[in-house]
């Protein structure tokens, strides 16, 4: 320790030995101060993240019977609107029979979806363009040109699968993490 | 006279903004080679502690209000979601709760630093003044902060307290109406406490930079009571006090934490745990440790009035303790007649503070009478008497003449240290 100290301070100092020790204290209690300063800044930041009760409230279970094909939900999931869709047999024709060339941010529709259960998709309701909330949900809505979901924002368009067919959103509406827990029940989160 | 600040700052940077906002060179002025009497003991910690105390409180308290709801209905339950729901809430309302005790305890032994030295008298009379102002200020802000959780012993202390001012003839209760915003203590009056007590702390750290700005202009008292008479008397600021200070620091920041990690509840009432109701008073009222003095003083007098007058007057006292003390000597080594009896004042304070936590029954009356006549006595006959009668000890004849030379000084600075920041300055 006391060497490459020494060396490193008389490099600096041009002069030995009595620099170095009031340098190394100097050293010592800034850095001791600064570990403590960053300490206590800790729980102050941490404060600030979700707390337990926001954290317990991060998943909701989700009943499909009453949801018709060709409607839409939407439920409340971490405070954002989630969409929960039944798509008609034509509907879903359409997403897997779609080319990819065709898409701004090409996904098959296979991907979108979970497995067997195709008439299903569930989707965060929030344009990727700047966070709106698109319309489309009620059969009585625009849906756009592509059947899915058109955001009344900036005219951003999604089709079936919520994939953005229309800019300016740059990205498909994000997928929340859900599972089936059975053929007519989910639980998102 | 337009043009830029003569700075000697060399780096560009520091320079540029030095020359317009001679901010760095005031700083260095001011906390950098700022000339301290070299014979501080750790009674001169205080001070400083006080002002970390104050920025602590701030920053645990804007982080509690991110969590708080000051309504009557959410406020008692928004504090236990601090408590288990919010990261490191515990540890932040712990800190703000001790926090306050803490304070009152560094700013009390400060202010006794300030009785036993004489540090009020000529030229420090506004400075002292200044500090009865962050007093009562203080106390305002940690009264109306123990409102907002909400408990029982938060709504009967806001009660009793708010009543103190029925005591003023005639327009006493519409003052208390007003005070509450309503009838009784609530809604309304929960929200103006939250306001006012968000506002008070930044408004104390006002008065405290003119409290410094003050000190900086007449020079730091000292153990000896002498003024400053030459260089040789003083040290520069940088590095002596700030390590000094740092020292001091550390030591009080293991006793805080001591009580944020291991008691967190020692100083605190228990009825507190109870959630306000407004048609039930808890069976003991008691304040926190840091009024239990005043509120004895209160107490001790059999009429309203009379009661309210006096415990106001007990700190009102303190604003006229400059002129109230007769004797050219400051500090109490010197003073053979002050000394016993500023002694018996803080024993008395004690024992007012052991009154005030007791139900006011039997002895405990006599007693609360007794040092309430003390007290007032001290300040308004003996301190005055005593300038008159006493006959002070010699004064040494410099701060560096004790400090420095081998009889009586015991001084703890080797002469290398103490020529030093003589060749820089
Ligand atoms: C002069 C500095 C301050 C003092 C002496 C002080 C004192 C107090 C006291 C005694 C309590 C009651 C503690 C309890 O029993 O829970 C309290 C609570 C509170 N204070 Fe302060 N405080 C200060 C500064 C601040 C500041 C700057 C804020 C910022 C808004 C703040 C926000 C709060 C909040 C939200 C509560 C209620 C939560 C709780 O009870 O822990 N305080 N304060
Ligand atoms: S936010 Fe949806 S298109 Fe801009």
């Amino acid at each position: 320790m006391a060497e490459p100290l020494a060396a490193a301070t008389t490099a600096q100092h041009g002069q030995p030995d009595i620099v170095s020790k009031r340098d190394f204290l100097k050293l010592v209690t800034i850095s001791g101060a600064a570990i403590g300063a960053g300490a206590f800044a800790w729980p102050f930041i941490a404060s600030m993240n979700p707390s337990r009760d926001v954290l317990a409230l991060s998943s909701v279970e989700v009943d499909l019977t009453p949801v018709q094909a060709g409607q839409g939900i939407t439920v409340v999931w971490r405070g954002k609107p989630i969409f929960v869709r039944h798509r008609t047999e034509a509907e879903i024709k359409e997403a897997v029979d779609t080319p990819l060339q065709a898409m701004i941010e090409p996904v098959p529709d296979a991907d979108r979806v979970k497995p067997g259960h195709a008439q299903w998709i569930v989707v965060i309701g929030i344009c990727t363009h700047l966070g709106c909330v698109p319309l489309g949900n009620k059969p009585t809505d625009p849906r756009g040109d592509y059947g899915g979901w058109f955001c009344p924002c900036h005219g951003s368009q999604y089709d079936t699968a919520g994939r953005v067919r229309h800019g300016p959103a740059p990205l498909n509406l994000f997928l929340p993490p859900y599972a089936f827990e059975s053929d007519t029940k989910i639980r998102i989160g | 006279m337009a043009g830029l600040y003569k700075s000697d700052y060399e780096n560009p940077v520091i320079r540029w903004i030095d020359t317009r906002l001679p901010i760095f060179s005031l700083m260095q002025k001011e906390y950098g080679t700022f000339p301290t009497p070299r014979n501080f003991n750790y009674f001169w910690n205080f001070g400083a502690l006080a002002l970390v105390t104050l920025v602590i409180m701030m920053a645990t308290g804007i982080f509690l209000a991110m969590n708080y709801s000051p309504n009557t209905g959410l406020a008692f339950d928004s504090v236990q979601r601090i408590m288990r729901d919010v990261n490191y809430g515990w540890l932040l309302r712990y800190t703000h709760q001790n926090g306050a005790s803490m304070f009152f305890m560094v700013v009390y032994i400060h202010i006794f630093r300030g009785f036993y030295y004489g540090s009020y008298k000529y030229p420090r009379e506004l400075l002292w003044m200044i500090g009865v102002v962050i007093l009562l200020l203080m106390m305002a802000t940690a009264f109306m902060g123990y409102v907002l959780p909400w408990g029982q012993m938060s709504y009967w202390g806001a009660t009793v307290i708010t009543n103190l001012f029925s005591a003023i003839p005639v327009i006493g209760q519409t003052v208390v109406t007003w005070l509450w915003g309503g009838f009784s203590v609530d809604n309304p009056t929960l929200n103006r406490f939250f306001s006012l007590h968000y506002l008070l702390p930044f408004v104390l750290f006002g008065v405290v930079f003119l409290h410094v700005v003050a000190l900086h202009i007449t020079g730091s008292n000292n153990p000896l009571g002498i003024e400053v008479k030459t260089p040789q008397d003083t040290l520069p600021f940088h590095p002596y006090y700030t390590i000094k200070d740092s020292v001091g620091l550390c030591v009080f920041l293991i006793v805080f934490a001591v009580f944020v990690f291991f008691v967190p509840h020692t100083l605190g009432d228990p009825n507190n745990f109870i959630p306000a109701n407004p048609l039930q008073t808890p069976a003991d009222i008691v304040p926190e440790w840091y009024f239990l003095p005043f509120y004895a003083i209160l107490r001790s007098v059999p009429n309203k009035l009379g009661g309210v007058t006096l415990m106001f007057a007990s700190i009102l006292v303190l604003f006229v303790l400059p002129w109230l003390d007769t004797s050219p000597v400051r500090s109490a080594r010197f003073r053979p007649l002050y000394r016993p009896f500023i002694f018996v004042l803080v024993l008395s304070l004690f024992a007012l503070g052991a009154v005030g936590a007791h139900k006011p029954e039997g002895l405990w009356v006599v007693l609360g009478r007794v040092c309430t006549a003390y007290y007032f006595l001290h300040f308004l006959v003996i301190l005055p008497v005593l300038g008159v009668l006493e006959r002070p000890l010699p004064l040494p004849e410099s701060i560096s003449r004790p400090v420095l030379g081998p009889p009586g000084g015991g001084g703890p600075m080797p002469a290398g240290a103490a020529a030093k920041p003589m060749e820089k300055s």
